[in-house]
């Protein structure tokens, strides 16, 4: 069964892949390698998760202005995750993939929306206008 | 509800012959969409949080901003890099990241910033006034110029600060306007003793509460002294905004917006309050260590960049004594000025301490091994030190890291928390 969604658009675009949902807010700096896009946080709940790829659904941001710098890093070296949806506003990791977007390098979408139903390994199909799919076939 | 913008703002955005500032415009006008703010708000100074290396991303954006000829229009400091510029060989790192981080660093002179090097800028000089609206980045100085000394500014994180400089320009919301700053929160302190309220190492501790608590929300404190330092009130923001996402905290009849607390109080939200008891410190406390080791590789000390204050109590702490194992001191060269001039410095150096000067351990490579036990009297540093050093974590007032360090093991006096 699937459920749609519809989210408000921070950045656009469509974007599918498996949903990774953190348990806890995370500063991406100090909290996300940018080398390899793995949770490095050791008592963050999704410690050693793989970012890259994924529809990331955070609950909220924590700590470091400088996770938006993370952010275009993740971008920069090809392991960010496919879209990014935010239980909360936060302007820090979206302006990161807005700089990636002012040198020249693709972005991925930015969507606001409750997070309670995103299930970490089910697949999420984004589509351009802030649509969400859970579950199904995409 | 949506974003206007005055004639010259757009202007600016399409602006052909300064394409820097439009680019610069650009950001900071998606910024004010993702925030939903109505309109921009000018701005008197920057503090700017974009120099520290992550990757050659962040080299390719100041160079782009540079290219196109951006330059900044307020007053902006700098915050550290990834290098120690008098000492490149204390950062252990290969040629292209020192290339880089050194580009990086000079990219952001070229576009005009102070090379103030550091993330205590507010003990720098850099002291805007109450009600000044300012861009800054770096979540403790953030946490600090809107708390300690009253000027407005969001969270602003790395790309932002550096174009909100250059436009000269912050989208209008949050902690900018009168509203964002009320408090929908109380933390009541009153009933833990007086000694507790005058130990230096409440204030981390109160910190990780407030961080925990608070999240993004605005939360006044009741109940501590009146005189608190200003190098304690840099603690706590510094673990509340790395703990949590404060930009703001008041302190009842210590910090400028709150006389008391029904001065900062929201009347449009539902106030919680939170009782403090001495064991919520001692948990909060005990939550900045990850280890019970004994043995300890070595101490970190300065995050915030420690003031002359501090180094001048270390000094006088350890009294000439020799340290067992490597005492870093990361700081400004505004500190290093003050305290080059009377001998401390040189006396530091020969017992033992390292000044790491321009950028901090925590934040680019510097110590000696890949792991270890680092003990500190900084919440900052022991949140942040284990997953970007390797090393575990003790954490103690600066007392027991003076004593642990002249012993060479872990030293806590723990009748003081009681």
């Amino acid at each position: 069964m699937a459920i749609d969604v519809c989210a408000r658009v921070l950045i656009d675009g469509a974007a599918q892949g498996c949903v990774l949902r953190l348990w806890q807010p995370i500063s991406f700096w100090g909290g996300v390698d940018p080398a390899n896009g793995l949770i490095t946080q050791p008592l963050h709940p999704n410690f050693g998760a793989e970012i890259a790829g994924t529809i990331l659904a955070l609950p909220g941001m924590i700590g470091s202005s400088s996770s938006s710098a993370i952010m275009l890093e993740l971008l920069h070296n090809d392991v960010a995750p496919a879209a990014l949806v935010m239980a909360e506003v936060d302007a820090i990791l979206g302006l990161g993939v807005v700089a990636a977007e002012e040198i020249g390098l693709n972005g991925i979408p930015v969507l606001q929306c409750p997070i309670d139903a995103f299930v970490s390994g089910h697949v999420a199909t984004i589509s351009r206008g802030g649509g969400i799919r859970l579950g199904g076939t995409g | 509800m949506s974003l206007k913008l005055s004639d010259v703002e757009r202007t600016w955005l399409n602006d052909d012959t300064a394409p820097g500032r439009a680019m610069a415009m650009r950001l900071v006008v998606r910024a004010a969409e993702f925030l939903g703010a109505e309109r921009m708000v000018p701005i008197v100074s920057a503090h700017i949080d974009g120099c520290l290396y992550h990757g050659d991303g962040g080299v390719r954006f100041v160079e782009t901003l540079r290219e196109r000829g951006a330059t900044v229009s307020v007053p902006s400091t700098m915050n550290v890099g990834a290098l120690d510029l008098g000492n490149e060989e204390r950062v252990r790192a290969d040629a292209h990241f020192k290339a880089m981080a050194r580009r990086q660093m000079d990219a952001y002179l070229d576009l005009g910033c102070q090379p103030s090097w550091t993330c205590a800028p507010y003990q720098a000089g850099h002291r805007p006034g109450r009600g000044e609206q300012v861009a800054w980045g770096e979540s403790n100085a953030v946490a600090f110029v809107n708390s300690v000394l009253g000027a407005r500014t969001e969270r602003y994180g790395d790309f932002l600060d550096i174009c909100c400089a250059v436009a000269g320009r912050a989208p209008f919301v949050g902690l900018h306007r009168d509203e964002g700053r009320r408090a929908n929160m109380i933390l009541d302190v009153t009933g833990l003793s007086p000694r507790l309220k005058a130990m230096d190492a409440l204030y981390p501790a109160l910190g990780a509460i407030l961080g925990a608590e608070a999240g993004t929300s605005v939360a006044v404190i009741d109940g501590l002294p009146t005189d608190i330092s200003e190098d304690n009130l840099k603690a706590l923001g510094a673990v509340a905004a790395s703990k949590g996402a404060v930009g703001l905290f008041h302190v009842a009849g210590r910090t400028p917006e709150a006389l008391d607390v029904a001065a900062v109080l929201s009347d449009q939200l539902p106030v919680e309050v939170i009782t403090i008891t001495a064991a919520d410190i001692r948990a909060a406390r005990d939550s900045l260590s990850n280890t019970r080791a004994a043995c300890l590789d070595c101490l970190a000390l300065g995050s915030p960049h420690f003031s002359e204050a501090e180094t001048r109590r270390l000094a006088a702490l350890a009294g000439g004594r020799a340290f067992q194992i490597p005492v870093y001191i990361c700081t400004g060269r505004h500190t290093m000025d003050s305290i080059d001039e009377d001998g401390t410095r040189a006396q530091l150096e020969a017992q033992g301490v390292e000044f790491i000067v321009d950028t901090c351990v925590v934040v680019t490579p510097i110590l000696k091994d890949l792991g270890g036990v680092l003990m500190t009297n900084s919440g900052k540093f022991a949140h942040y030190a284990t997953p970007n050093t390797g090393y575990d974590v003790v954490f103690g007032s600066l007392e027991d890291c003076v004593c642990s360090a002249i012993a060479g093991r872990v030293e806590r006096a723990e009748a003081v928390w009681r």
